[in-house]
């Protein structure tokens, strides 16, 4: 019973930060049709932006909630500003062309960035441990969570929510919805669908950035990290369905549990179990979990 | 493939030219050759796969079912023949194509893509945890030999080396010229153009696709077992996603038009890699991404068509969006 409710509790703090990345990618997919391989670069441009924030405030001895805060800050301007420039300075020129080559311009992307992050921050592991410890630790059914940990969860429902309540209930969401939904007809309204493209474009990113600034606290920043969380944020979105919200938040869920399962169970099988899940729903459902007519896709 | 068509038997002529050429390079280009070779096999895979438009980006998948089905043979049964391990490789490719093949033949556009992502994927996962093959690390296996000679001197063997990867690099090349003018070669154009229309002209899509799915997965074995036997190493990268995004780039450097332009494409990726690291190390992926971006946006058909231009212009949609042309595509 014990382990069952590690699983649970481990399964859904992964889930929690994997959502947060997955709704960046999905919603790039939902608004410009484009399949985002930098997305994983983004997480971990946001992770070490986050660990320079954090060791530059602990360097001056301010408190680890001024770490963490200014850790949020930093990133959410860096990351919005990357954005945009990367939409409007590079992304710009393809389109029009086909799916398969925007994906190859992303490709190339997270190629470029790869190599920054490397130039920038080095080869050697990097930590930001600081804020971690800002929330104790927390006994629940007799085991010692930390709380750091557990706050990701109600982080990542409150994201989740303003993402649903911001496309579903205000005017820019409608806006948003009917790019989605047919971008021609749009632009004969008067929507400036470009700049619809650029801020969908720079949330994605903004998104991707903010997951690896809440779990830069919890690993170690080292190459790799990208094409890592990349692969686990693909497999998330093709379960749930390309496009759609509810998707990434189930996929998210489904993945999370599947590796903390596989890490508690069977250590052998993590990568495997994530990516024969990702298989067998493709085989069986293509368009993913929750995809609903092709109209509407978040 | 209009212009430009040559003889086979001048084909020939190129292909053992090239393979002579070996004796008077450089050692250090001699393993560069082999290299780009057994890339640009690998690669001519996708671009036949790319004819019926999709972009497989898993053949990662069956470079790791050749590779490792070679590696495993050749330490179980000391086969060390060089031609014989390719074959095998091939072999082993080629099964695990005709098990998937058929399954994956139903998707299109991006699911295809990432379904076979995930498909490489799954066997990357697999691989790196089975301790039996080595886990993460991999394994070693001993020097090729050919026809029972055994080459002590490394640069015999480098030269034996690349002599049958040109050899059957050209070979697979020649037989795709005669695949794209053949029924089926042609008819793949055909279902990337529109797959609803050539169901409706009684051929079936999806057995166009499956056999091209197989031909490259078979082509991926083959560029497996060469890429060991250059190594004389394996591990769980030759699945790894990146891995499989190096043979995409070099089908999209090359284009689908020429089959020539495959191997100027892989040899040009090899020579960068190489200079990249020798004058920029730690930055050859950057150097990489830069070099794409390059030709996708200068060269939209790859260095093919820098000789080869195409006669009847394809009426693209004038859209300026990625979703209207996904309808376009759609329809």
């Amino acid at each position: 019973m014990n382990s069952f409710l590690t699983i649970v509790l481990d399964g859904l703090i992964q889930a929690s930060w994997l959502f947060i990345v997955a709704l960046g990618l999905t919603l790039v997919f939902g608004v410009l049709k484009i399949l985002n391989i930098a997305h994983g670069s983004f997480y971990a441009l946001g992770a070490y932006i986050a660990a320079t924030a954090v060791t530059f405030v602990a360097a001056h001895s301010l408190p680890p909630s001024v770490g963490f805060v200014a850790m949020l800050a930093s990133v959410a301007l860096i990351a919005s500003a990357v954005g945009l420039l990367l939409e409007r300075g590079l992304l710009k020129m393809f389109y029009g062309r086909d799916e398969v080559v925007l994906l190859l311009v992303t490709y190339a992307v997270f190629l470029i960035l790869e190599d920054v992050t490397k130039l920038i921050w080095g080869v050697n592991p990097i930590y930001a441990t600081q804020p971690y410890e800002l929330f104790g630790n927390v006994a629940f059914a007799g085991l010692y969570y930390v709380g750091y940990d557990l706050l990701l969860m109600p982080i990542s429902a409150a994201v989740g929510f303003a993402v649903w309540f911001g496309l579903n209930r205000t005017v820019t969401g409608k806006i948003v919805l009917a790019v989605i939904h047919n971008e021609e007809m749009s632009v004969s309204m008067g929507v400036r669908v470009n700049r619809v493209y650029a801020v969908a474009f720079a949330f994605g990113v903004l998104l991707a950035a903010l997951a690896g600034a809440l779990t830069a606290p919890k690993i170690s920043m080292q190459p790799g990290l990208s094409s890592d969380v990349i692969i686990l944020s693909f497999a998330i979105v093709v379960i749930g369905g390309l496009g759609s919200v509810e998707g990434a938040a189930v996929g998210a869920i489904l993945v999370g549990l599947a590796r903390a399962a596989s890490v508690h169970l069977v250590p052998q099988a993590e990568l495997f179990m994530i990516y024969l899940i990702m298989a067998g729903v493709l085989m069986f459902r293509p368009e993913g979990l929750f995809k609903r007519e092709a109209a509407r896709r978040i | 493939m209009k212009h430009g068509r040559l003889h086979p038997l001048v084909m020939i002529a190129l292909v053992v030219a090239a393979t002579l050429f070996g004796r008077i390079l450089p050692t250090w280009t001699l393993s560069l050759a082999t290299v780009a070779a057994s890339n640009a096999l690998i690669a001519l895979g996708i671009v036949i796969l790319a004819r019926t438009g999709n972009v497989s980006f898993g053949q990662g998948l069956f470079f790791a079912a050749g590779g490792y089905g070679v590696a495993l043979i050749a330490n179980a049964w000391g086969v060390t023949d060089a031609v014989a391990q390719m074959v095998i490789g091939a072999v082993c490719g080629g099964l695990l194509g005709l098990v998937i093949g058929p399954l994956i033949a139903r998707y299109s556009g991006i699911f295809f893509g990432m379904l076979t992502l995930a498909l490489s994927m799954v066997l990357y996962g697999a691989l790196v945890k089975s301790s039996a093959l080595g886990g993460s690390d991999g394994f070693n296996v001993g020097r090729p030999s050919l026809f029972g000679m055994v080459f002590v001197d490394p640069r015999e063997a480098d030269f034996m080396l690349y002599a049958v990867s040109v050899v059957t690099t050209g070979l697979a090349g020649i037989a795709a010229t005669i695949l794209f003018r053949s029924e089926l070669g042609l008819a793949s154009l055909a279902v990337r153009e529109n797959n609803l229309r050539i169901e409706y002209l009684g051929i079936s899509a999806n057995r166009v696709i499956t056999i091209n799915f197989i031909i490259a997965a078979v082509f991926a074995g083959a560029s497996g077992a060469f890429a060991l036997m250059a190594q004389r190493h394996i591990d769980p990268q030759f699945a790894y996603w990146t891995t499989s995004g190096e043979f995409v780039f070099v089908a999209v450097l090359a284009g689908y038009q020429s089959v020539a332009a495959v191997f100027v494409a892989s040899l040009a990726l090899e020579l960068v890699r190489s200079f990249s690291n020798l004058y920029l190390p730690n930055t050859w992926q950057l150097v990489l991404g830069v070099f794409l971006l390059g030709v996708i946006l200068f060269l939209p058909r790859g260095i093919g068509s820098l000789w080869i231009r195409e006669k009847r212009k394809r009426s693209k949609p004038a859209a300026a969006t990625p979703a209207a042309v996904r309808k376009g595509v759609a329809l």
